[in-house]
């Protein structure tokens, strides 16, 4: 029998590689069982991870599109999947359905622009996809900057690749930030919020935001004071998913379906739905 | 159109079952009529309608997706989709057909669900029309013709016969089976029903009730509105009107150990419940009116603005008649959208 294509059937991946980042987020590898990428995917766009007996959920895609062996999803612990993910090791096999969501539009909006990425905590996840991206391509995009802000030093993500391969890229600047005083950082302390006012940037950029609900709210407002239209500022959204297509019905916030029509938003999108998100 | 002696219904009944399940709204024990599978000695039910929808056909109220074998490390994935068979459901209303489409435009949009597709397409519907309308229907509120319903095959029952018409192919393949048990016939006792009908659908008490101030693009208008706290205060959240509801199509995905492997199955959700939006990290419905004006919300304004204007809603009633505190989409409508007509 010739069964149907069906999106909520997933295949299986294999983690080939844990990497602990911070205290409570890990980044895993994933492949098919051969080997090989489980399939391609956009920057921004999502895939549904699941461990049988245990839940299904929805995760960013870390890795760039243009990295074609595996994908890496950096993955916060604070729940029942991400709790057993935590603990599995090399070589367990998963389950791993996508991509999901509509990616950043890195390919006709960002392009030849100066590019602000800020993002707080676990929300650099979803904005490595798209910095690697465009450090790739770099020759594509104007200037970059880069603004990221933890709790401390530890629960900064990606900390190595940020200092040993951001950091050195031509036009590339990138800005560390923590919360408290802590011992040996002589970087930045404070929030993210108030660093990026601080840093004052021009308006001649396209801005992408991620991290928690309450420091994108009061990061796109100091980027309006500095004189951002919403229109050049985007987001990415989370919300509790199961199919990944529009159909459970979970993710609805007005007439959208965050796992469809985003996660990725244009800040004046957002201003169009009711306040749920 | 052909016609059947009502005393005969059986014998059609019987044809049928010969090569199809066939499902029909027969009486339990308890009097309440339920889609039922016929055989002989099963008579079709002469209530309005049943209480459960007949959503469960194409979108059961659980199902299982797949299974998993799991040894140490290692995963296998089976497929259990099998073929399905195609069945008949006789007795829809016209309510409920039109539900199928609601249903339809979220399962069938891409990418297609194909568990729902398999089933849509082996179904075959028999609707038939509302002779005795009740006070709780307000399906005309939605543009739906309670003595005209869709389906593959319309059917009329008067008081000794009842009359068919083919809409579809397959509705054309079912008369086939049962031409030799009807006769060809006039249309006139069926033109005298609808007359009938059209006249009770007048005088209904909710035959006023306007979609005219819902629609796609009236989320600033409604979502803010203060009705929604009265509304929603006494809901108790028990999720009976979206499991009763035809065109309530939320869903929730879930594993079950069975001890030598893992099914994942599908089965009813409700938006009504506080864990529907649940995260780790948080909830963006923590009250239940958040909750209640969602599933408004949905079906008066995001549905047709997704869908060219189609409500979420067929007015079927059984929400007016379920719901344990008498709230229901017709008090809210006319209160929200300031419909005064009551």
């Amino acid at each position: 029998m010739n069964k149907m294509e069906e999106t909520l059937i997933p295949k299986i991946g294999v983690i080939t590689d844990v990497r602990i980042d911070t205290p409570d987020i890990k980044t895993f590898r994933v492949v098919t069982p051969d080997g090989k990428k489980a399939f391609d995917h956009r920057p921004g766009q999502c895939a549904m991870l699941s461990i049988p007996g245990v839940g299904e959920a929805m995760f960013s895609i870390t890795s760039s599109p243009t990295n074609t062996e595996y994908m890496e999803f950096s993955i916060k612990k604070c729940g029942c999947v991400t709790e057993w993910l935590h603990q599995a090791e090399v070589g367990q096999q998963i389950t791993i359905r996508g991509p999901y969501g509509n990616p950043f539009p890195v390919d006709d909006v960002f392009a030849g622009k100066n590019l602000l990425f800020i993002a707080g905590g676990v929300g650099l996840a979803p904005l490595r996809s798209v910095i690697n991206y465009c450090r790739h391509y770099r020759d594509r995009y104007g200037d970059i900057d880069i603004v990221y802000g933890s709790r401390s030093k530890d629960d900064l993500l990606d900390y190595k690749e940020i200092i040993e391969e951001w950091s050195n890229d031509a036009g590339v600047n990138v800005h560390l930030t923590i919360d408290n005083p802590q011992e040996g950082w002589d970087g930045h302390v404070g929030f993210v919020p108030n660093f990026v006012k601080e840093l004052g940037f021009d308006t001649n950029k396209t801005a992408v935001l991620c991290g928690p609900p309450i420091m994108i709210k009061f990061t796109l407002e100091g980027l309006i004071s500095l004189g951002f239209d919403k229109t050049q500022v985007y987001t990415t959204l989370e919300l509790r998913m199961k199919c990944g297509v529009g159909k459970c019905g979970r993710c609805n916030v007005g007439s959208k379906y965050v796992c469809k029509d985003g996660p990725v938003f244009r800040c004046d999108e957002l201003e169009e739905l009711p306040d749920e998100y | 159109m052909r016609k059947v002696s009502l005393d005969s219904i059986n014998k059609v009944f019987a044809k049928i079952s010969e090569s199809n399940k066939l499902y029909l709204p027969v009486d339990g024990s308890d009097g309440v009529a339920v889609y039922t599978e016929w055989s002989e000695g099963k008579e079709w039910s002469n209530a309005l309608n049943t209480v459960r929808s007949p959503k469960d056909f194409f979108f059961p109220q659980m199902e299982n997706l797949m299974e998993f074998k799991t040894s140490g490390k290692n995963i296998e994935l089976v497929d259990i989709r099998d073929e399905k068979e195609d069945f008949v459901i006789f007795g829809v209303r016209a309510c409920d057909v039109r539900s199928f489409d609601i249903l339809d435009r979220v399962f069938l949009s891409d990418p297609v669900d194909s568990f729902y597709a398999s089933r849509r397409e082996h179904g075959i519907i028999v609707s038939v029309a509302c002779s005795k309308p009740s006070e709780t229907c307000f399906c005309k509120t939605f543009g739906i013709d309670a003595a005209n319903p869709d389906g593959d095959v319309t059917a009329w029952k008067t008081e000794d016969s009842v009359y068919f018409v083919a809409n579809t192919e397959k509705g054309e393949a079912f008369m086939k089976k049962i031409e030799d048990l009807t006769e060809e016939c006039d249309d006139s006792a069926v033109t005298a029903q609808k007359e009938r009908i059209a006249k009770i659908m007048e005088k209904l008490p909710l035959a006023d009730l306007s979609t005219d101030a819902f629609g796609g693009g009236k989320t600033d208008t409604f979502f803010n509105a203060p009705e929604w706290d009265e509304l929603s205060q006494t809901c108790l959240g028990c999720g009976t009107c979206t499991f009763v509801c035809p065109t309530c199509q939320c869903y929730d995905i879930k594993d079950f150990n069975t001890g030598n492997g893992v099914i994942r199955y599908r089965c009813w959700d409700s938006c009504m419940y506080s864990e529907f939006t649940k995260m780790a990290h948080g909830n963006n419905r923590l009250s239940q009116k958040e909750r209640f004006r969602q599933r408004f919300m949905h079906k008066l304004v995001y549905y047709p603005e997704n869908n060219e204007g189609i409500f979420g809603c067929v007015g079927c009633g059984r929400c007016l008649a379920k719901c344990p505190i008498s709230m229901n989409i017709v008090k809210v409508m006319k209160k929200i959208g300031g419909n005064k007509s009551e």
